[in-house]
């Protein structure tokens, strides 16, 4: 027995509390909204064009998820690897920036480089080409998903990676394994367990794409689900056929996501002394030239469309624009509902993943635990399917009764944008509390050691850095969203984002592409933020 | 303007703003957030309003006259609008069939609008025909009608907006529907070699034009006015179209719910006159919908003028609008 039945109760009911928080904030949303309208809808839900754009949606979405987890696994494994490349932590904090920018700052960005009076075109024209080559499709989809969901696997893979323990290196190391090998018997073991979750959480947001779909798809012959429900709400304002198109988009998806949590594997337990962890392998000329090549293909097919962005933002009138009263009143808005948002996340993964590990933790189990564990991780997934639309509409209406719905909109932003960033969270802090747990749990608990002292001692040392990253994955998450904050964005509650889309709407493209390179600004500050304690292990590592 | 902001017009439908807890009475009037926005008009229009009555003026802003209609359905009877001022003609038999509109009972003689439009119930207050917008560096001649911009060389592309999500994407829909009729879905499988992408709102579809990424945009004839008023640019222009250019006209209407029925008209009566209209132009980029004390500026002079107004009858286009995006659906997704 590992944990105390002090430590196993409040693990329960800490998670229960999250759950249940969790479930009634979704659950209440769709029943008001169920019960707030007579049955109007006209015509099948289950239609051709319903079958027809659910048909689309799966196919970008498994294409983009294989696309972009396929190539992350090279430049993953090469970055991990290349532990004495000094650029490496920018390239990991350069990966946290297109999650922190607005969807379609990002998509214009491509376009300049991509698209048909873009960069590659130019150099293609000048090489002869005849005819611009056109991404407008499936294919700009794909590029669009790939560059936001490569990073971010990217990222979780290279934490994989490092969570290895130093003996594993020394000793392929010491057994002279060649690489293939190394990939066979130590890196390939640690990002299986990973891949399933990571692919996952990725095809989940690739199913919910909307903007890159409409933008990029170059026709209706793209659309989404999430297009249908949107439609749905809009000129047809049906709010029962887009719940049933938001259920249908939740059991597919619950459907795939079941199929690869089959797959998925426990966190290895290794013992380690937890010593330094030093790459031994891929020093060769051959090796290193093959890590380069994946890490600046990666890098500049991130940096070109930033640099695009920040080209642009450049010609705006900054100065202006950041001393701005209306500028200055959104940075803090942006900022107050990142940071909340951001620790609710933190709290409630935390809550989670305890709870799914006091669970794992139980011997002879019975099948309700299981299912209480299975539960658990379903929901901090499955949240992401659910539409803001749909939370937004049904807690207008549940709060209408108690007055006026603006004092309760920071709140209902923060929950929104904290359920939204759930599934990221708990992706980068369960597999480091889970070895954590399986390396000092038992010599924790035979020291008698528990509570605050515990907490501080043994679980703070090592969880710090990844809490940090999941922080600023939360909160470069909310600060980019549009979609919640539209739900309540009114002139007195008005972010960053917000600010973005409405200059855009009024012909003020430069002050949009200012703002645009603001957020991706304070994205990096973040990310740097983020990363600042990888950055403390390297020089310990460096000097060990 | 009814602009649509990308993905989130139906969700700002439940933007909110603060009640006044003011001594004074108050005037809530729901309208989009281009409306509201501090280059938008309304500070001024609130400011010149004020001035006439002992009161305040409180905007609540959504995203877009779709958005307002549907915050509207929301809300039923409980609604806390006294007045809703952004819907166009093609909500207006949707917003009327909520109930929850009340005829105004004004003289609206001072409404001029190109094809006319008089109701009990909406009174104009701005208007601009959708015009397709060129750049005129990539593009030195435009098409001269709908038919030349469906026939003309697919390699020199256009951006347009999805009628299932945005007001400009609808206004297209219905502008072919007025000049082609029946033969639209052909029209529509012609088009769509041109058609570069379709975004699903106004904003992405301007953003890609003013970038460079394609030569023609669907927007408003008063579109060069801002380029040319706002960025002394004349590099982006409007094309006349031979066949007449689809109009918007933007309304706006009191609530049989309001408790300042009497502050309501009064605004409404305000509207017609130069103090609001003389606002409009540079503020909405918008045709004003009443006579101004001061000239328009140049830039105004030099827009299209469309010698043909195309206007569908708003309880046709509720009636038929499914069926018709239906149909331009499948025209635009067969293989």
């Amino acid at each position: 027995m590992m944990m105390t039945r002090r430590q196993r109760r409040w693990g329960l009911a800490g998670s229960a509390i999250a759950l249940a928080a969790t479930a009634l904030f979704i659950l209440l949303a769709l029943a008001a909204l169920l019960a707030s309208q007579p049955a109007t809808t006209d015509g099948w839900i289950f239609s051709a064009y319903t079958f027809r754009i659910l048909q689309f949606t799966l196919l970008q979405a498994a294409l983009s998820t294989l696309l972009s987890t396929g190539l992350a696994v090279p430049v993953a494994l090469a970055l991990a690897r290349s532990s004495h490349f000094h650029g490496r932590l920018w390239v990991l904090r350069l990966m946290a920036l297109p999650m922190g920018l607005p969807v379609l700052v990002v998509t214009l960005g491509l376009i300049a480089i991509w698209g048909r009076q873009g960069w590659a075109n130019g150099l293609l024209l000048s090489l002869g080409a005849s005819e611009p080559i056109s991404i407008y499709g499936l294919s700009g989809i794909l590029l669009a998903h790939v560059f936001f969901n490569l990073p971010l696997a990217c990222r979780l893979m290279v934490s994989a990676l490092e969570r290895q323990p130093g003996e594993s290196w020394m000793l392929a190391a010491g057994l002279g394994m060649n690489s293939v090998s190394v990939f066979r018997f130590v890196e390939w073991p640690a990002l299986v367990r990973i891949l399933p979750g990571i692919a996952g959480l990725i095809f989940m947001l690739c199913v919910t794409s909307f903007t890159i779909v409409l933008v990029l798809g170059g026709g209706p012959a793209a659309t989404t689900l999430e297009v249908a429900i949107y439609q749905s709400l809009r000129f047809d304002f049906d709010p029962p056929r887009a719940i049933a198109l938001a259920l249908l988009q939740i059991a597919l998806t619950g459907l795939v996501l079941a199929l690869l949590a089959t797959m998925r594997r426990p966190e290895e337990r290794i013992s380690t002394l937890g010593g330094a962890r030093i790459r031994f392998d891929g020093r060769t000329l051959a090796k290193r030239t093959w890590d380069t090549l994946w890490i600046a293909m990666a890098v500049a097919f991130l940096l070109l469309p930033l640099d695009a962005v920040v080209s642009a933002g450049l010609q705006a009138d900054l100065g202006r624009l950041v001393t701005s009263a209306a500028f200055a009143s959104a940075a803090a808005t942006s900022l107050a509902i990142a940071l909340a948002s951001g620790l609710l996340a933190l709290a409630m993964s935390i809550a989670i993943v305890r709870g799914r590990l006091t669970v794992a933790e139980t011997q002879g189990a019975g099948a309700g635990a299981v299912a209480y564990g299975r539960i658990l991780g379903a929901t901090s997934s499955l949240v992401l399917l659910v539409p803001p639309i749909v939370l937004g509409t049904g807690w207008f209406l549940l709060l209408r009764p108690w007055g006026d719905v603006s004092r309760f909109a920071p709140v209902l932003v923060v929950a929104i944008n904290a359920l939204m960033a759930l599934p990221f969270v708990v992706r980068v802090l369960e597999p480091a509390m889970e070895t954590h747990h399986a390396r000092t749990a038992r010599l924790t608990a035979s020291l008698g050691m528990s509570g605050l002292w515990k907490l501080w001692h043994i679980d703070r040392p090592i969880l710090m850095t990844p809490a940090a990253l999941a922080l600023s994955f939360a909160m470069a998450l909310s600060l980019g969203d549009l979609g919640a904050v539209a739900l309540f964005g009114s002139s007195d509650f008005v972010t960053l984002p917000w600010l973005l889309y409405s200059s855009l709407s009024s012909y003020r493209t430069a002050d949009a592409d200012g703002l645009a390179l603001v957020l991706g600004a304070v994205c990096l500050i973040l990310a740097v933020v983020g990363t600042s304690g990888q950055d403390s292990n390297r020089s310990r590592r460096a000097a060990g | 303007m009814t602009r649509t902001l990308p993905f989130l017009c139906f969700l700002s439908t439940f933007a909110i703003a603060y009640p006044a807890m003011a001594q004074e009475k108050t005037l809530t009037i729901y309208t989009y957030e281009s409306f509201t926005a501090e280059w938008g008009p309304g500070p001024q229009v609130k400011e010149e309003f004020e001035k006439t009555c002992a009161c305040t003026i409180e905007f609540v802003s959504v995203a877009d006259g779709v958005a307002l209609l549907s915050r509207l359905k929301l809300e039923g009877q409980g609604t806390g609008a006294d007045l809703v001022l952004g819907l166009d003609t093609n909500l207006a038999t949707e917003a009327k069939a909520t109930g929850l509109f009340e005829p105004h009972g004004l003289d609206t003689g001072a409404i001029a609008v190109p094809g006319g439009y008089d109701d009990e119930v909406f009174i104009p207050y701005d208007y601009g025909h959708f015009a397709v917008v060129y750049d005129t560096q990539a593009m030195p001649t435009p098409p001269k009608s709908l038919k030349e911009l469906v026939e003309g060389d697919p390699a020199q592309k256009i951006v347009i907006q999805d009628p299932r999500t945005s007001t400009p994407g609808l206004g297209l829909l219905l502008w072919v529907k007025s000049v082609y009729g029946d033969d639209a879905p052909a029209a529509w499988t012609k088009l769509r070699d041109r058609i570069l992408t379709v975004t699903p709102g106004w904003s992405e579809a301007y953003g890609l034009f003013t970038k460079g990424e394609v030569p023609m945009v669907l927007s408003y004839t008063t579109s060069p006015a801002y380029h040319m008023v706002a960025e002394d640019t004349e590099r982006y222009q409007a094309a006349a179209f031979s066949e007449g250019h689809y109009i918007q006209i933007e309304l706006a209407g009191m609530l049989t719910t309001s408790n300042s029925k009497e502050l309501a008209r009064a605004f409404l009566d305000f509207m017609m006159t130069p103090a609001f209209q003389n606002i409009i132009p540079t503020t909405n980029w918008m045709m004003p919908a009443a006579p101004t004390s001061e000239p328009l500026p140049d830039a105004f002079n030099r827009l299209v003028k469309p010698q043909n107004t195309l206007l569908m009858d708003p309880e046709e286009v509720a009636a038929h609008r499914r069926a018709w995006i239906d149909e331009w659906l499948t025209a635009m997704s067969a293989r």
